[in-house]
């Protein structure tokens, strides 16, 4: 009992994003894999692969580095195997990612005291789809949830959430359109109090980051959940559409710097965007990546693994393709 | 957190220059720098490399290697390219063979299309004609209550049978109404969709062999990585997609995505969204995008706003001064009084060109909701303090602020801002003496 109210991030068996990526693996995967395949490591080799890199989004910055670092270590340990350096690169991008995972916390459900999680991220990027498969994963583990409808901006925001909640079967708190996105969140706190909700789960309005009084207002939305609960919230989430390109660092940054975002969640992984943003976020950043979605649906939701991001975007190994 | 190209070719030439002679292989680093910045930008790989051929090639026959001031040159190469690529002419939305116009709008999920529908609505309705929504999205949840919900607020009509019909027949419908009733233009929201989904790519073929629309605009978010690329080329090997829309160019991003669709497609830019307002919609300027895909900023839309409101010889008095470095806090009073007119204020800054490092920071404190703030800080400043801010000390300080209602600390700040403000725009003005804005901007600095 006390156990299972514990927060532990339990893994999740990864069949459901390898089975999202499969269709994003195809592009990429092959090419790298044909990269490989050849005799000898030569010129040709590092500048297709940086070309490759920069395809997938990872960026000019971070390709070079990761290029640099492979002919660094091709050179120590004297590899003249092309399979031998495709496993290196495999090595120094899986490790990259772990920048990202390694200062996850643990996070701890307490009883009584609602667990609250705010999602945030620009214009479109998939925030209440992802507020759906977060009340389902926290549902799977036998979590009551509830959601809280702080987009009172966009036309019919509220509405969309609420047949989120019809479908998980999870209460909706909303006022009306236009309403202050403050009053919701305060009243949605009190409510969760009084139902004894484990997770409270807080959408917000699309705001891209340089709108800097929209940055600010999620800071006083900060200060109304601590009046009721001193650390929340405990869970904040920054989503960033795996299509983004370059501004999606910008984004990680601008979000960080004005609401300590906890976790971030790369969404619409299922297009063939490789997500490549998430190495520069991880390098640079280190926030970490704590989600994937592969999909439309409340269940299209994956624990981000290094290893499986790697694989299955880039390498296509681990699986019968 | 990108450097301009044009301070980087600056460097690499500067640096060449000082031994000699520029060669081939000098001007070939100057186009690494080139390729750097377009691959920054998100223009997609391939474009990029024959983009940067295409440059080399004049860079190399043209005067680059002779020129004195080589980075201007390229830089102005550059520039004229990007806008060709981008399309010179700015193009209009087609006309119908005879009415209604049917536009419909098609995309990957959270560019932007429902919103859109609603913006192209009343930016259509001006010319008095009476246009009708259509609702076509029956997966997203809500979909269609927000476009009702839009509808109502710009008083445009919205057709819609709910979420069990297919979205083929509601299209077919629409039209029908449209024609009993006299809706021209008919504006179809579809729902976004992945351009790898057989069935969704599918249906919307069926719609538009349908309703045959006069115009299918792929809308696509400025964002947007290298798929772009495969994004669009997807969209438009199905439907021959006839125009593109540029979303959320309010905020930072280079918008190198546009550019590489209009590459690869010979798609036009139709028109690009600023902002989520409705009436956030304007046409589209190619030389605007190639100067913020080269990270200078925005100046001809700025100048150009700036222009609505004030007239000609005004404006070219207020350009000298501030690139002479006598704008004052009068002036500034004036163009804040003015710019409320014109736009956000946070939107406005953003289209200033090098607004880097502390610049940024700088305007991260200046928000919409700062505006009465900062009058009735000015207002509370005598006609000579507003002239020679340096004349406020200590005492005048606090009278400043208790006759505003505000903190020292806050007439401060607005000091401080406004002198970053005074040292940006003489920097400006010194490279335009220097030559680096390039050569064919249309203004005279
Ligand atoms: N293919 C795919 N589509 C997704 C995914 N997540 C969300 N979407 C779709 O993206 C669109 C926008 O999603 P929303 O959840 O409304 O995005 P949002 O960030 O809340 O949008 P705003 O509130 O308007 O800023 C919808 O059509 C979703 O169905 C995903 O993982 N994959
Ligand atoms: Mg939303």
């Amino acid at each position: 009992m006390v156990l299972g109210r514990l927060f532990r991030r339990r893994s999740q068996p990864d069949a459901q994003l390898e089975q999202g990526l499969e269709k994003t693996r195809r592009g990429v995967f092959l090419e790298i894999t044909r990269l490989f395949d050849r005799s000898t490591i030569d010129e040709e080799l590092y500048e297709d692969l940086e070309m490759l890199l920069i395809q997938a989004d990872v960026g000019w910055d971070v390709s070079q580095k990761l290029v640099a670092e492979l002919r660094a270590r091709v050179a120590r340990d004297r590899s003249t195997v092309p399979a031998e350096a495709r496993e290196i690169l495999r090595e120094e991008m899986i490790s990259l990612l772990e920048l990202a995972t390694r200062n996850r916390k643990v996070k701890i459900l307490q009883r009584g005291v609602p667990f609250v999680v705010m999602v945030v991220g620009v214009n479109g990027v998939g925030k209440t789809t992802t507020i759906a498969k977060l009340a389902a994963y926290h549902q799977r583990f036998g979590r009551s949830v509830m959601l809280a409808a702080g987009d009172t901006f966009r036309a019919a925001a509220i509405d969309q959430l609420k047949v989120w909640g019809e479908r998980q079967g999870v209460p909706v708190i909303a006022h009306h359109q236009g309403a202050d996105p403050g009053a919701v969140v305060f009243d949605a706190m009190q409510a969760a109090h009084a139902r004894g909700a484990d997770v409270l789960i807080v959408d917000t309005a699309g705001r891209l980051q340089t709108k800097h009084n929209l940055m600010a207002e999620l800071s006083k939305l900060r200060k109304i959940m601590q009046r009721h609960v001193e650390d929340a919230p405990q869970e904040v989430l920054l989503v960033i559409d795996a299509t983004t390109g370059q501004n999606g660092l910008v984004q990680a940054k601008a979000f960080a710097d004005s609401v300590d975002i906890t976790d971030i969640m790369i969404a619409k992984l299922d297009g063939t965007a490789k997500g490549g943003i998430a190495f520069s976020v991880a390098k640079e950043l280190g926030t970490p990546i704590s989600y994937v979605g592969t999909g439309e649906r409340a269940t299209d939701l994956a624990e981000f693994k290094p290893e499986t991001y790697v694989d299955s975007l880039f390498f296509g190994v681990g699986d019968g393709l | 957190m990108f450097e301009s190209l044009s301070d980087r070719l600056n460097e690499t030439f500067g640096r060449l220059s000082r031994k000699g002679r520029l060669t081939e292989a000098d001007v070939d680093e100057a186009m690494r720098e080139v390729r750097r910045a377009l691959l920054e930008a998100d223009v997609n790989f391939k474009v990029v490399k024959d983009f940067v051929a295409a440059v080399r090639v004049r860079a190399v026959g043209q005067d680059v290697l002779r020129s004195l001031t080589p980075a201007q040159t390229a830089i102005g190469i550059v520039n004229e390219e990007l806008v060709n690529v981008l399309g010179a002419e700015r193009e209009e939305l087609r006309a119908p063979e005879r009415p209604p116009q049917i536009l419909m709008l098609v995309g990957l999920q959270g560019s932007g299309k429902t919103t859109h529908a609603a913006k192209l609505a009343i930016h259509l309705r001006k010319g008095g004609r009476n246009p009708l929504l259509v609702a076509a999205d029956v997966y997203r949840p809500a979909a269609i209550n927000q476009l009702q919900a839009l509808g109502k607020q710009v008083n445009v009509p919205v057709y819609e049978e709910g979420t069990s019909k297919s979205p083929v027949d509601i299209a077919a419908n629409a039209l029908r109404f449209a024609r009993e009733r006299g809706h021209n233009p008919v504006i179809v929201d579809t729902a976004g969709r992945l351009q790898i989904d057989e069935r969704l790519m599918q249906e919307l073929v069926d719609i538009r062999d349908r309703i045959a629309p006069t115009e299918i605009l792929l809308v696509a978010d400025a964002m947007t990585g290298q798929e772009a690329v495969g994004v669009a080329e997807a969209f438009h090997r199905r439907l021959d997609v006839s125009g593109l829309i540029l979303t959320k160019m309010d905020g930072d991003a280079r918008g190198g995505a546009a550019l590489s669709i209009r590459a690869v497609t010979g798609v036009p830019i139709k028109f690009i969204g600023t902002g989520e307002k409705l009436d956030a919609l304007e046409p589209f300027y190619p030389e605007r995008l190639a100067g913020r895909i080269l990270g200078m900023g925005d100046v001809l839309s700025l100048i150009e706003r700036a222009q609505e409101q004030t007239d000609e010889g005004e404006a070219q008095r207020l350009q000298d001064r501030m690139l002479k470095g006598q704008f004052n806090l009068e002036d500034f009073l004036d163009q804040l009084q003015k710019i409320k007119k014109m736009g956000p204020l946070t939107q406005l800054l953003d289209m200033i060109p090098g607004l880097g490092g502390q610049l940024r920071q700088a305007k991260a404190q200046i928000s919409d909701d700062d505006y009465k703030q900062v009058e009735a800080i000015i207002f509370s400043m005598t006609p000579q303090e507003r002239r020679r801010p340096e004349l406020i000390g200590n005492r005048r300080r606090k009278r400043i602020a208790r006759g505003s209602g505000t903190s020292p600390a806050q007439v401060n700040q607005l000091l401080s801002q406004f002198r970053e403000m005074q040292k940006m725009m003489s920097q400006m003005g010194k490279m335009a003496k220097k030559g680096k804005l390039p050569a064919n901007m249309p203004f005279d600095f």
